[in-house]
């Protein structure tokens, strides 16, 4: 039977970028829709009523909304390359690391970026404090999913993808391979890897677009 | 060999309840652990390093934390009995939408009706309506989110039933009148023993939240 496979996104949203990778992963064709967050088109609206936001994954006319919802779904449905492993408490392990990323992590890494001297520093402890933790899930892998990529390191591709760019908008480095070698390491690996590399969004734009959302934050020297 | 199943939890926490309805609707047998969390043991901050909270589930010595995580855990662990996510792929999307939903949403603007005042506290009155007629809709005319069967969606929302009075009370509106049919659906849950057992008074939580309005928040 036909599969009819649709994925709502930007070109730079980095939750849009997990769906992206997983389908890959799993080799899978689908038409793309590209949203301009500016004029929502009336499909996403409809497909996404409550959030009103990319991913929207359309499943044979069925949407399934929310990335890490989304990851698992298309883990459900096409088992090859499986994502999440089989062990429930492992799959609760990926699980509760993708949510801290998304709660703790991500949120963290902002306020380092939208922040400037004393309130910075304090920002960039408490975002090193939460990479520590990362950085000791790897202990003895190569991936979040231990030999291939998986769930979790798809749930983490943006530390991968975006935080090099605000590192450099801002001028300070947060993840030093000499304090975080095991995630320095990961984010090479992870960026190097052919399905994930080629699907990166285009770094020079979105260095335009992050300095462009740091602006009002930061004070203009006179 | 015989399953070790502790919870760390807190009477009044609804994140602790949505564990301990699912335990009790998979028979489990466990020992519950009231924490102090103005005073948290060496052991719940051992378990839990990263957030420090409840509830921790511990399955043969190995924690697992997060609310919807754990709930998850346990239908997958104990799936013999009453399974609480659908077996289809596509209605196990929509519940995980859902329970995300009623975090993002009901958690949030839970507390601040009872956190805040004045426009604040207005807001967060208006958004809580909001959010639970959204999800009056999505219930429909189903005896449960889960359809016929008790479900994810279920365990995820009716711990907040037992602090609709709180919520009532500081925010002064009615949630029947505004949610009829939610309420409806609560009072169906409340008639199984695995919810009735598991969910705190509601009085109860109203004098703990008086307390923690005067002592964290200044407010009488």
């Amino acid at each position: 039977m036909g599969e009819e496979l649709k994925l709502f996104r930007t070109w730079s949203s980095r939750y849009a970028l997990r769906v992206v990778h997983a389908l890959k992963i799993k080799d899978l064709e689908y038409e793309t829709i590209f949203e301009d967050i500016k004029n929502k088109s009336t499909s996403l609206l409809e497909y996404n009523p409550i959030h009103k936001k990319v991913p929207v994954l359309v499943h044979n006319g069925k949407p399934i909304c929310e990335s890490l919802v989304i990851l698992e779904y298309i883990d459900e449905i096409w088992k090859q390359s499986p994502l999440l492993p089989q062990d429930p408490y492992e799959k609760a392990m990926a699980r509760f690391w993708a949510k801290f990323g998304d709660d703790k992590v991500m949120p963290s890494i902002w306020s380092v970026f939208i922040s400037q001297r004393k309130d910075q520093e304090e920002a960039i402890a408490q975002a090193a404090g939460n990479l520590k933790f990362l950085e000791e899930q790897l202990t003895g892998k190569k991936f979040f999913g231990g030999e291939t990529i998986g769930y979790l390191d798809i749930a983490f591709g943006w530390v991968a993808n975006l935080i090099s760019i605000l590192e450099e908008i801002a001028d300070l480095k947060l993840v030093d391979a000499e304090i975080f070698p095991l995630l320095s390491a990961w984010m090479n690996n992870f960026s190097d890897h052919p399905v994930i590399n080629e699907c990166w969004p285009p770094r020079d734009k979105m260095v335009e677009k992050f300095k462009a959302m740091r602006e009002p934050y930061v004070e203009k020297v006179a | 060999m015989a399953d070790e199943v502790v919870l760390l939890d807190c009477y009044y926490s609804m994140f602790g309840m949505r564990a301990r309805v699912a335990l009790a609707e998979k028979g489990v047998e466990y020992e519950f652990r009231e924490e102090n969390l103005a005073n948290k043991s060496q052991f719940l901050l051992e378990m839990n390093p990263i957030h420090k909270k409840i509830p921790v589930l511990i399955h043969n010595g190995k924690p697992i934390c997060e609310s919807l995580i754990i709930v998850e855990y346990i239908d997958e662990v104990w799936k013999d009995k009453s399974p609480l996510l659908p077996s289809d792929s596509y209605q196990r999307a929509q519940a995980r939408f859902w329970a995300d939903v009623i975090d993002k949403k009901v958690s949030v603007a839970g507390k601040g009706i009872w956190s805040t005042k004045g426009e604040d506290q207005e807001t967060a009155k208006k958004e809580m309506i909001d959010a639970l007629k959204l999800l009056e809709g999505e219930l429909g005319d189903k005896r449960y989110f889960g359809g016929d069967d008790f479900g994810f969606v279920d365990v995820a929302l009716i711990p907040f039933y037992c602090w609709f009075h709180v919520y009532e009370t500081f925010g002064n509106f009615s949630i029947e009148e505004n949610c009829p049919k939610l309420i409806k659906w609560a009072k169906k849950c409340m008639e199984k023993e695995s919810v009735s057992k598991s969910l705190a008074d509601p009085n109860k939580v109203y004098e703990f939240i008086v307390g923690m309005r005067k002592m964290y928040y200044g407010l009488e």
